[in-house]
């Protein structure tokens, strides 16, 4: 495929990611914050994020599975997630987020644990989402293209 | 000047990362970039993605994902920093006991985010006095403006200074450039705060390097002021002239003119001391027969309260003396100026019991104007103390004058006389009791109060209604900073270098000096003077751990005793007062007990409250202001009855603002009626 291709191809993908909620306009902003100085700064943010997300749901796997709930603890962990999603712009991670904040709130232990569930599910969702994109952007750049801008209008 | 300046600023700051550009022209014009940020949160996928932003906005960035790591390394680097960016939300530590420290410590400004937008997190970041609170995820575009932060910290303590009433030239000069354009001012706040940061032990380093710009400040440190205070005792009071202090003093560097200057104010102190005889020896002996010479301890802490209370009769002297004792914890003997001490605080406290009463209603913004009164009032403070008063009042007073305010809610007549001590205390409590050691005081003020934080707030923990909270701490903490007061230059308000000015700062401050512990039980304890001016290291190691200084709600609880204080007078004296002291008790150190004792004058005429509380305070204010009217008019009643005559002192005080008669003060401290001391 050709590097044009693949470009559109990037683009596409990206937009659909957007209108879909699984990106917002923070995502754009790391985007941005890429240059010729730090060219793989985006995958470099986006791997932190995973290793970090990935420790955050097995402590809150972890925490759900005691006898006795440590609901503090559980929200700490949340908010930790929530401000890592939302600073990398997984949107859909985040809003999943606050509603498992409510539940810990409450100290519901049956919505907890399914917020638990959505939290993991809109997790993985946009891991394999980013994935793919970096892989195309990777693709690009192997092929002597740059990665195009993309204007949401945002 | 900028240049100058700027060359001082880089040639003696610690870190070189700041203005990278050699030349301070250079570095002007490139402001804001190179600013050097700190910014410290758990999450590393935040971490990473601010700290490549604020290297994108040319930022100088040092993260850090961890709290105790961040202050090990402001500490070790006292100005290796601009502003600091934390998350409120961080498994070590919480963001705003960061925050806390940071104000108390270092006085810089604090951006506080979090994913967590609620507005009761936002609320605690602006008490705990963070200077912003972003919302994450953080954008770009709200870090590139986080710049103005510091130039606006700066800009406020370079008023402050200002309107201490030192008017030192290079305050003058200072100013001029600084209204040149923002970013000279910038460079200018820079070296200056790198001159305030210069502490504890360069009294003459800004000397030389500001020699140009201006009158380089002497600091009067703790171990200085003992050992001027060791000499003068050694030469006799009525014998010790600058010339022969120096020499038995025998520091390289300092001048005649220091220790004139000083000597100055201390001989302002001394005589608010012994009101009305004004002799010195009179006073020790008056003073110190009823307490046994507890006054060191007492001086601070409880200055401001038991000296109320001593003044107002109710404390009898005795209890006064223990208090003392126990505040500082040490045998009362001080050598130096055991009577002073007492006299001190009752002056003070009658200052203080005005201020509050002026108050009377919480009026935390009361506070804050009043600070800037007092602020405003060129202490030429004599006594030292009042230069710690004033320091405190200064950093009250920016920060909220509240605590005037609050003190006379409380009954407590302290309370604004009690957080204005507390943020003395932190440095030292100068205020109540050091007036005596007002020497003494100042310069532990000049410390880094900070540090010592909250012990010098001690006596305000006693009493203080807490109704100071932080933001009186970040003035002393502040003026630590500031310490360079130049405890010579009568008219400067020494205190205006503290940082009071930054009014972010003493919101961050927050220390949470619970002053509202009723101040009189704690007096002894907290001891935010300690009179004497090895008080003053006892001090310093007391805690005040309560104050909750939030807001400048030094309420000293001195209510219990000295009730009676509190009625009289211009609650908004007494409040000034109180702050006055606070500040400059906290700062101590140098300065600020003179400025504050200006302000703490004007404020009031109520200093004739000099109410235990405040007494201290308005000793300190009193003493300050060499010029301080105020002597006769409210010192004058130190009785409980009538311990403030009434506005003429704040009148007085006021009028003296602006004259900052250096030596000539005629102390009329007369007025004061130090009778009150516990005889």
């Amino acid at each position: 495929m050709e590097v044009g291709q693949m470009q559109r191809r990037l683009v596409d993908y990206t937009k659909t990611l957007f209108m879909e909620g699984f990106l917002d306009a923070q995502f754009l902003q790391l985007q941005q914050l890429q240059d010729e100085n730090n060219p793989d700064f985006v995958v470099e943010v986006v791997s932190l994020f995973f290793d970090d997300s990935e420790k955050l749901l097995n402590n809150l796997s972890m925490a759900l599975d005691q006898p006795n709930v440590d609901f503090k603890k559980v929200d700490a962990h949340v908010h930790q997630l929530k401000g890592s999603s939302s600073s990398i712009g997984a949107q859909r991670v985040k809003n999943a987020c606050i509603a498992f904040r409510n539940f810990c709130e409450e100290q519901n232990i049956d919505a907890t644990l399914r917020c638990l569930q959505q939290v993991k599910h809109e997790y993985y969702l946009v891991k394999n989402k980013l994935e793919t994109l970096l892989r195309l952007e990777q693709q690009i750049v192997a092929a002597g293209g740059s990665i195009p801008m993309i204007d949401m209008g945002f | 000047m900028n240049s100058s300046i700027g060359k001082a600023y880089v040639s003696t700051a610690s870190s070189s990362a700041g203005w990278k550009a050699g030349d301070a022209a250079a570095a002007a014009d490139q402001f804001p970039a190179g600013l050097r940020v700190l910014v410290v949160d758990d999450d590393p996928t935040c971490l990473m993605i601010l700290e490549k932003m604020l290297r994108t906005c040319l930022y100088d960035v040092t993260k850090c994902n961890r709290a105790e790591t961040a202050l090990l390394m402001l500490r070790e680097n006292k100005n290796g920093f601009d502003i600091v960016i934390s998350d409120v939300h961080m498994p070590d530590m919480d963001g705003f006991k960061l925050l806390e420290h940071i104000g108390l410590e270092m006085d810089l400004p604090v951006i506080m985010m979090s994913a967590d937008d609620g507005k009761h997190v936002v609320m605690k970041g602006v008490t705990h006095g963070a200077c912003d609170y972003l919302i994450k995820p953080v954008r770009i575009e709200a870090l590139k403006n986080i710049w103005q932060h510091v130039v606006r910290k700066r800009k406020n303590e370079w008023k402050d200074f200002e309107q201490s009433g030192s008017v030192e030239e290079g305050d003058r000069q200072l100013k001029q450039s600084d209204d040149a354009d923002y970013s000279s001012s910038a460079n200018e706040g820079s070296w200056k705060s790198s001159k305030r940061r210069k502490d504890d032990g360069d009294e003459t380093d800004e000397r030389d390097d500001t020699s140009t710009l201006k009158k380089p400040r002497v600091v009067w440190s703790v171990e200085l002021h003992q050992q001027f205070v060791a000499a003068v005792n050694q030469l006799g009071i009525d014998n010790a002239v600058p010339k022969k202090i120096l020499e038995l003093m025998n520091v390289p560097g300092l001048t005649r003119e220091n220790v004139a200057s000083h000597l100055q104010k201390y001989r302002l102190y001394l005589r608010r001391l012994s009101g009305v005889s004004q002799h010195q020896s009179n006073l020790n002996n008056s003073l110190m027969s009823p307490q046994g010479a507890t006054f060191g301890p007492l001086s601070s802490l409880n200055g401001l309260d038991l000296q109320t209370l001593a003044a107002t009769g109710q404390l009898p002297a005795q209890s006064l003396a223990t208090l003392q004792a126990v505040g500082l914890g040490r045998p009362t003997g001080k050598s130096g100026i055991p009577m002073p001490l007492v006299d001190q605080r009752n002056i003070f406290s009658f200052e203080n019991p005005k201020l509050r009463i002026g108050e009377g209603q919480q009026q935390h913004v009361n506070n804050n104007k009043q600070m800037n009164l007092l602020q405003g009032i060129p202490t030429t403070m004599e006594p030292k103390q009042l230069a710690g008063l004033h320091h405190t009042m200064q950093s009250m007073g920016n920060m909220n004058m509240q605590v005037a305010s609050h003190g006379s809610q409380n009954s407590q007549n302290n309370p604004l006389l009690m957080q204005i001590v507390q943020p003395q205390a932190r440095g030292q409590m100068i205020n109540d009791s050091s007036l005596s050691h007002a020497p003494r005081l100042l310069s532990p003020m000049g410390q880094p109060i900070l540090a010592n934080g909250i012990a010098a707030n001690v006596s305000t923990k006693n009493g203080i209604q807490e109704n100071i909270r932080a933001p009186s701490y970040n003035p002393v903490l502040q003026t630590s900073s500031m310490s360079n007061f130049p405890m010579n230059h009568t008219s400067e308000l020494p205190g205006n270098s503290f940082p009071l000015g930054s009014t972010s700062g003493i919101s961050s401050l927050t220390p949470k000096v619970a002053f509202q512990e009723d101040v009189n039980s704690d007096i002894k304890g907290s001891m935010g003077f300690m009179p004497g001016y090895d008080i003053f290291n006892d001090l310093n190691q007391h805690k005040p751990q309560n104050w909750e200084l939030q807001n400048i709600g030094m309420t000293f609880d001195v209510s219990q005793h000295s009730n009676i204080l509190q009625g009289n007078h211009n609650d908004s004296q007494s409040v000034l007062v109180q702050q006055g002291f606070s500040s400059s008790q906290v700062n101590g150190q140098n300065r600020s007990a003179s400025v504050i004792s200006k302000a703490m004058f004007s404020v009031g005429d109520g200093t004739g409250h000099v109410n235990a509380q405040n007494g201290n305070q308005h000793l300190n204010t009193l003493l300050v202001d060499g010029t301080v009217r105020v002597k006769s008019e409210t010192v004058a009643d130190a009785t409980p009855t009538n311990l403030y005559p009434g506005d003429d002192l704040m009148s007085a005080l006021l009028k003296q603002q602006d004259v900052i008669a250096p030596a000539e003060h005629e102390f009329h401290f007369d007025g004061y009626s130090l009778h009150n001391i516990p005889e």
